[in-house]
């Protein structure tokens, strides 16, 4: 079946002309057609696009240009990233039809890479949220249990990877949003290095927060589409000059020997799944199998991060979702002709956002003001400066850091909606690395006693990406040889409606 | 304002002073993207996704107006921040397209600088807060009968002006000025003004908006500590209104007072025609703009080495300037500044460049064109005339092409529009007639009908030879050699 082969597998049936991107992408479609009513994963899907740009591909091929190693290969994006050909509402109301005049970085380099995309995949509302059930076109399903979030906000690109809709998917981590859906999902979710991924083109959330990045099944394909996108951008001028070249590279080491692994003390204790903690420490047990020396580390400012990044992220926010006024594009509500331009943005905000969108806004507001900045944003940004010591200090005792990426399995649809503290601690252990810009990954590592699965979180020092790839290329292969394939195969099979 | 007057207030109060000037940068491209930045394009032809702040656009710094500010800040005498950051400024409004404002806040690229002030041979020191960085809006167009906003029935954005580099200057409040503090005002705006082009940064048209005065005035009775409340105007488009705007404000403020009734903190709008100023809206030192650094560029650290090598780049200081030019020139104290209160300084020292004697130069920009320009109510380099063309007027009369009076006539057309000194000269046919043939007619024709006058002459009375001159002059509708028809007359009234 070519829905379950891996992104390099088909990037290399394609090129040997073994298969054609067409009809790959025709199975990927015809998969989605099948089982998207079921998941909602996808927002807006383009089969004609897709296919015309596939057969493109497959003539440059049959022409004889050598193409990279994803040419042909189809990609689903997250819908906050701007598209010329395809809407892009970030799963807002704000947003609905809107189709931008140009394509974010990234799809560009999608796009020149050869890869064909295939659909825009849910979110929640601009991003905001751990389950996609704020985005404002219902959540998407998590195909181990139907009944459960698939993560968020990314949870519409975990959920079409894990049930084979695509073979790769872009995801924007803020606090989590591509660690925590994969690892509800058992998929691989990596965040580069911030600065590492051009922000071009991607509706911000939280500037200094958001980074772009890869969500795939297997940790080749991630490394894969990380080098793809990876690169300076004169566009994003927080984006970083790095050589990317060696992740695949080291996606392809087996061997752990002298890599010092450093357990983050805090996080593990009350809050976090029995079944979640047996399979962490299994995972560290294999990883000094493995040739890893470990060592557990206390980093006492993480106990800070999520009331500092629940400051700092909003604050942002409500700064960057000052834009959506309906006076230039999208909703544009009450102008009858006797309201002033003020009420009619008014009208427009109050219309076009969601709850959770203006209880982060308004939060944010009241951070930023005038007599209440000092006390909030600013002791905020002095806790994400004792973060960023804290890492400081663990990385010169150790090459990488872990920890569960989420403390629980995938919670139920509905079952944090009304209480967003609760919603909030999914990103307990994913929003350090965002604080400090570091690189930071989800693997899976296998299910939790509910049978859901359990993701690994790695942390790299900034700009040391590929220290995710050697740590989870590893434990990948280990880790299916014992299972005897990928944890995937194990989910219950996906059936339409 | 006829019950109280201007001295009258000064006895009893004295005004403080604070400009914020915005000069819009010269660069070829905008401060956040690569639109061109040009003034009066087609509406909405220099836009793209990043100035029209749509969604997922980000900024990228304009490096050469961060050079700019650091130029201007060095040639304010400022420190220059060795580290500092753009910031957002929150607040909604149409014509700001992400609805912030990039500016900075608390961490401007230059601050705590001077400039001293010539005011009718005073020197006054204007201490200069700080001078940052920050983009321009777009511009609302409202239509309707009056083109203001409370009767439009629509209103247009035009996003070409957004995101245009701007540097705005801040003054510290100017105190001590008494009743010379709107002529103080006037020269410090004249002062940047004069600056920014010798930099070459701005091309400084306050008529076109590139660069903008919002002047801040309070009074506050003689001898009392502090400041009194202060106003805001703005829309001070020019020179002269920067005077009469900061006159007005003191006066009126002293009648608010006057009449037991504080002043209000607001912002309040000048109008050019009256020359009085209205109320806008109110406004608190409270207005929360929810400032932060912008986390969307890196921070700004210029290096010591590049700080010194733009110091290198700036042009000479003013006092110097005057100091070199009056010596060069060897103008008396009086002359020299009569010509630096005329505004005239750089269009003398630029018309001797082009070939005119300092004399000349400064005759024609001190008398003549200083009485046009103000007779049309513009600014003397607003005056449809280069330097060079005035050289060119000037080069006509050494040739003898053109006198004096002929010269004024170049000058109507050249102002006019007509051309080149030498084409006007050409099309209204002005040249002066020196031809013998010509000129012995209309000799012959004065001597004639002025009999009595030609006797004296003969006589010996050779003054007498005066009226006619004039009258061939006349006949001649002044195109005659003076000098010749003199010769010519005597020649043929000789003994």
């Amino acid at each position: 079946m070519l829905i379950t082969k891996s992104a390099a597998e088909l990037g290399r049936l394609i090129a040997a002309r073994e298969a054609s991107s067409v009809e790959v992408t025709t199975a990927f479609l015809d998969r989605i057609d099948e089982l998207n009513p079921t998941l909602n994963a996808f927002l807006h899907v383009d089969r004609e696009g897709a296919l015309a740009a596939a057969r493109a591909i497959d003539e440059r091929i049959a022409a004889g240009e050598q193409m990279g190693p994803l040419a042909g290969v189809p990609i689903g994006v997250k819908d906050n990233f701007c598209t010329v050909d395809m809407p892009t509402t970030c799963g807002s109301r704000m947003l609905e039809g809107w189709v931008p005049p140009y394509d974010s970085t990234v799809v560009r380099r999608l796009r020149e890479a050869g890869l064909v995309i295939v659909g825009k995949t849910n979110m929640d509302e601009f991003a905001m949220g751990s389950s996609t059930e704020t985005s404002a076109f219902g959540p998407s399903r998590n195909p181990w249990d139907t009944d459960r979030i698939p993560g968020g906000s990314g949870g519409g690109s975990s959920a079409a990877v894990a049930a084979h809709l695509v073979p790769l998917a872009l995801g924007s981590d803020t606090g989590g949003s591509i660690r925590q859906p994969a690892a509800v999902t058992g998929t691989v979710g990596i965040k580069p290095t911030y600065g590492g991924v051009s922000r071009y083109g991607v509706v911000a959330m939280a500037s200094s927060l958001d980074q772009p990045g890869p969500c795939a099944r297997t940790v080749t394909d991630a490394a894969l589409l990380h080098e793809v996108i990876a690169g300076h951008d004169d566009m994003d001028a927080t984006s970083l000059d790095l050589d990317h070249s060696g992740l695949v590279d080291a996606a392809a080491t087996d061997d752990l020997t002298g890599l010092r692994v450093g357990i983050v003390d805090e996080f593990r204790g009350e809050g976090y799944d029995e079944g979640v903690m047996a399979r962490f420490d299994e995972a560290v047990r294999r990883l000094e199998a493995l040739g890893a020396e470990v060592v557990t580390i206390s980093c006492p400012a993480f106990t800070y991060a999520l009331p500092a990044y629940y400051l700092i992220q909003p604050a942002e926010l409500s700064s960057n979702l000052a834009r959506f006024d309906g006076m230039r594009y999208g909703l544009r509500a009450g102008d009858d002709g006797t309201r002033s331009a003020e009420e009619v943005m008014s009208l427009s905000r109050e219309a076009g956002f969601g709850k959770e969108a203006k209880r982060r806004i308004i939060i944010g507001t009241y951070a930023l003001s005038a007599g209440y900045a000092d006390q909030y944003y600013g002791q905020a940004q002095k806790v994400r400066t004792l973060i960023i010591e804290d890492f400081r200090a663990a990385f010169e005792r150790c090459d990488v850091l872990v920890s569960p990426t989420t403390p629980t399995t995938a919670f139920r649809i509905g079952e944090r909606v009304a209480d967003p503290m609760a919603m909030y601690m999914a990103d307990l252990c994913t929003i350090p690395s965002n604080l400090a810009g570091n690189a930071s990954a989800s693997f899976p590592i296998g299910l939790s006693d509910d049978g859901l699965p359990v993701g690994l979180q790695v942390i790299a020092p900034t700009m040391e990406d590929t220290r995710l790839y050697r740590v989870g290329g590893a434990l990948e292969r280990d880790l299916e040889a014992e299972w005897g394939g990928s944890l995937l195969d194990r989910a219950p099979e996906a059936k339409g409606e | 304002m006829s019950d109280v007057d201007f001295d009258t207030v000064l006895e009893k109060y004295e005004p403080a002073i604070g400009l914020e000037v915005h000069v819009e940068l010269n660069t070829a491209t905008k401060m956040f993207c690569g639109c061109a930045n040009e003034f009066g394009s087609e509406p909405n032809t220099n836009t793209c996704p990043v100035c029209l702040g749509l969604p997922g656009s980000l900024p990228s710094i304009n490096g050469r107006a961060v050079e700019s500010a650091i130029r201007l800040g060095l040639a304010l005498n400022c420190d220059i921040a060795q580290w500092c950051r753009m910031a957002r400024k929150n607040y909604f409004y149409p014509d700001m397209t992400k609805n912030f404002q990039t500016s900075q806040y608390d961490e401007p690229i230059a601050f705590d600088g001077w400039v001293e002030l010539d005011v009718d041979g005073e020197t006054y020191r204007v201490e200069i807060e700080r001078a940052h960085m920050e983009e321009d809006a777009g511009k609302s167009v409202h239509a309707g009968t009056s083109g203001r906003i409370h009767d439009a029935s629509y209103s247009l954005m035009d996003y070409n002006r957004a995101g245009v580099p701007l540097i705005e200057i801040v003054t510290r409040p100017i105190t001590g000025a008494g009743e010379k503090a709107p002529a103080v005002a006037r020269a410090y705006v004249a002062h940047l003004r004069e600056l920014v082009k010798a930099l070459d940064i701005s091309d400084a048209r306050m008529e076109q908006g590139s660069l903008r005065c919002d002047a801040n005035v309070s009074i506050a009775p003689l001898g009392a500590a502090g400041l009194g409340t202060r106003t805001e105007t703005k829309n001070v488009n020019s020179l002269r209104s920067v005077e009469r705007a900061v006159r007005y404000e003191i006066v009126r403020q002293a009648e608010v007072l006057e009449s037991g009734q504080p002043v209000v903190q607001e912002t309040r709008h000048f109008h050019e025609s009256t020359g009085t100023t209205s109320s806008g809206r109110p406004k608190s030192d409270a207005d929360d703009y929810r400032y932060f650094a912008e986390p969307d560029l890196l921070p700004i650290a210029p290096s010591r080495e590049w700080v010194e090598e733009l110091r290198a780049t700036l042009p000479e200081p003013p006092a110097q300037r005057r100091a070199r030019l009056q010596t060069d020139w060897g103008f008396s104290d009086i002359d020299f500044l009569g010509i630096v209160s005329a505004g005239a300084l750089g269009l003398v020292e630029e018309t001797v460049a082009a070939g005119a004697t300092p004399a000349t130069a400064r005759k024609w920009w001190v008398s003549e064109l200083s009485r046009r320009a103000n007779e049309s109510g513009v600014e003397l380099d607003e005056l449809a005339i280069t330097p060079a063309q005035v050289a060119a007027v000037q080069a006509l009369v050494d040739q003898g092409i053109v006198n004096d009076k002929l010269a004024r006539q170049v000058i109507d057309g050249v102002l006019a529009g007509e051309g080149e000194p030498a084409e006007v000269v050409e099309r209204r046919g002005l040249v002066v007639v020196s031809d013998t043939g010509a000129l012995s007619a209309a000799v012959d024709e004065a001597i004639a009908a002025n009999p009595g006058v030609a006797d004296k002459i003969r006589d010996g009375k050779v003054q007498a030879a005066g009226a006619l001159i004039g009258q061939v002059m006349k006949a001649m509708k002044g195109q005659a050699d003076a000098a010749k028809v003199r010769e010519l007359i005597l020649e043929k009234l000789a003994g």
